[in-house]
């Protein structure tokens, strides 16, 4: 897909999140808007999906023969959410119900409530690159060559079960596994250095056997090429140290880890939309 | 009493090899996965036999249980193995929500649980994994009582669609189930009608429970004796049943009773028949060191205190 139009879904999947975000006065902006550019060129231009005769995204648990994406760090719903329903996976519409009463869009992703796109459920932290080792190695049981792209945190690389999960995946050969870290820099407390210093992630992923590269995460070229082009061997799993900046697109929540979880207010949500200008040719929810 | 004969002693955990093992032959989308313990889990046969659907994990539980459901994610049924204490309590987080809130088609099959596990100490021993295990939603829990039924309970549990926590123990223990035994989840066996006390049974105490049976028998008290092999979903149908014929119980486990059988037992009868329980189990205390036998008596895990239960139980009824 082209740049510009990559750049539109971006902008609109933006608009999403803080408007998502401020209709229940809950949920985590911050993140969400810092992995838009992620999400966006996985779905709409780097991932091979299932799909039926006309070109609509289809959905089965199992997920054979098509690229798979977990999402480790589950707090950063909206953007997967927005993302998921702008690809096909459920009405658009549905994006309205985000975190209220009987909703499939619970504040982390579940399987629970059978929403498609959803493999596993998440939100406490560590659990995803396990999954996605699972699932990478399912794949290569079964013969199917297509890709598991899993996304973390940099603050979750505090979580001990990640470095257990780092250690299986070159172990068992998993060249089918790409890992993404979104190095914000920012967690609850205050900025990663300063809460629990992770030092260097990309030598510690590299000493334990990764194949390891790294991008610009608010650059959609920088992105696409990477993910296009990152995996080098096949029996080496890539990890992705992926530079983005916490609340991109918007002035006032860009860099601080303030915005991780606080929804903004109507004032707020108008400043922001106005930085997010709507894209020709698709609308709001 | 019905009488129970055995002409050999096997562990239980050797049912589970034994049953991988054939399930390996039958279906090819079993995998067995280990962390650092594929002896203690007699996995050698499936090794051998399947490698490709082998998968070892290393001294990693947490990573272990999340490989686990990723495999489901493609159409896998992971058997994933190691000591009880390691697949239950240190990694809860991990079953509760990669596998339990998830749904995933994970079947995590523990050894060496409860007080026989013996020397290695308390740090080992869990007593608390079917309580913690049955809370979850959407795991079923088993814990079944000798070789063939472990065997039995571990072919059964590939069939079943979603979680399963599949308990059993290191000691050699006389195998009176028959092999051919069907296995079904959720489905109490009767091994002894009896109207004058009823007595549930779990696991390595079953078999107590059958000597306590005799030694009841002899002095004319019949027992209703019946192995639950599956804690949850739990049988209510046969225990209210058996209850509503004896008017009385014991329950009987290698557990705490806290969070155990007898405490699901306690809370089916105060919820529809209430009536006179008596719980055999470890009381709110770890284990220690000793052998299986010497704890067992330590800890009043014995026919003798079912006996005394059962009489205590009987006396309570109004």
């Amino acid at each position: 897909m082209e740049i510009q139009e990559l750049a539109h879904i971006a902008t609109q999947v933006r608009r999403d999140i803080v408007r998502m975000v401020h209709a229940v006065n809950s949920g985590h902006p911050g993140g969400s808007l810092g992995c838009t550019d992620l999400l966006v060129t996985l779905y709409f231009d780097v991932m091979k999906l299932k799909r039926d005769g006309e070109g609509k995204v289809i959905f089965d648990m199992d997920g054979r023969d098509e690229d798979l994406f977990f999402l480790s760090n589950g707090h950063i719903s909206p953007v997967f959410y927005s993302v998921l329903a702008r690809a096909g996976y459920f009405p658009i519409s549905e994006l309205a119900t985000f975190r209220k009463l009987d909703s499939r869009l619970q504040g982390h992703p579940t399987t629970a409530e059978h929403l498609p796109g959803v493999r596993i459920a998440s939100g406490s932290l560590g659990q995803g690159l396990s999954v996605a080792c699972g699932a990478a190695l399912a794949k290569k049981l079964n013969g199917d060559d297509n890709q598991v792209y899993v996304l973390m945190g940099d603050g979750e690389q505090q979580e001990g079960q990640v470095w257990e999960a780092a250690t299986f995946a070159p172990h068992h050969k998993l060249g089918n596994l790409t890992a993404i870290i979104d190095f914000n820099g920012q967690q609850i407390d205050g900025p990663t250095k300063l809460v629990m210093n992770n030092r260097d992630l990309g030598e510690k992923y590299r000493a334990f056997g990764w194949n390891v590269v790294e991008t610009n995460g608010n650059d959609l070229a920088d992105l696409s090429k990477v993910l296009h082009e990152s995996q080098s061997d096949p029996e080496v799993p890539t990890l992705i140290l992926m530079k983005t900046e916490m609340g991109f697109g918007i002035d006032y929540m860009m860099g601080s880890h303030k915005w991780h979880g606080v929804a903004p207010n109507d004032e707020q949500l108008a400043v922001a939309l106005n930085q997010l200008p709507q894209t020709v040719g698709i609308e709001d929810y | 009493m019905k009488k129970y004969t055995y002409t050999e002693k096997k562990d239980t955990r050797s049912g589970f090899g034994a049953g991988i093992l054939e399930l390996g032959r039958t279906n090819p989308n079993v995998v067995a996965l280990t962390a650092d313990l594929a002896g203690s889990l007699k996995l050698e046969g499936f090794i051998k036999e399947f490698p490709e659907r082998y998968i070892q994990c290393g001294i990693a539980e947490a990573n272990m249980i999340g490989v686990s459901a990723g495999l489901t994610i493609g159409g896998k049924i992971p058997f994933a193995t190691t000591f009880a204490n390691f697949g239950s309590g240190r990694v809860y987080d991990q079953i509760r929500q990669s596998v339990a809130y998830s749904n995933k088609n994970v079947k995590i099959c523990v050894s060496h649980a409860g007080l026989t596990l013996g020397e290695d100490g308390a740090t080992h021993q869990i007593l608390e994994d079917l309580g913690m295990m049955k809370m979850l939603p959407n795991m079923v829990v088993i814990n079944p009582c000798d070789f063939n039924q472990t065997k039995a309970a571990t072919i059964a549990i590939a069939e079943h669609e979603g979680p399963v926590y599949l308990r059993f123990g290191r000691p050699v223990i006389p195998i009176f189930t028959p092999a051919d035994q069907k296995f079904e989840i959720g489905k109490a066996i009767s091994l002894n009608e009896g109207a004058d006390v009823s007595i549930f049974a779990t696991g390595h105490l079953v078999w107590e429970a059958i000597k306590a049976g005799e030694i009841l028998a002899e002095e004319g008290i019949e027992v209703d004796l019946i192995n639950i092999h599956t804690i949850k979903p739990l049988d209510s149908e046969a225990i209210l049943a058996s209850v509503k014929k004896t008017g009385c119980a014991v329950s009987a486990e290698e557990h705490q009773l806290n969070g155990g059988l007898g405490d699901s037992i306690a809370q089916l009868l105060a919820r529809n028949n209430p009536a006179p329980l008596e719980m055999i189990g470890v009381n709110d205390s770890f284990g220690e060191s000793g052998t299986p036998d010497q704890l067992m008596q330590k800890y009043g895990l014995t026919a003798d205190k079912i006996v005394e239960a059962a009489k205590k139980a009987m006396s309570r009824r109004a």
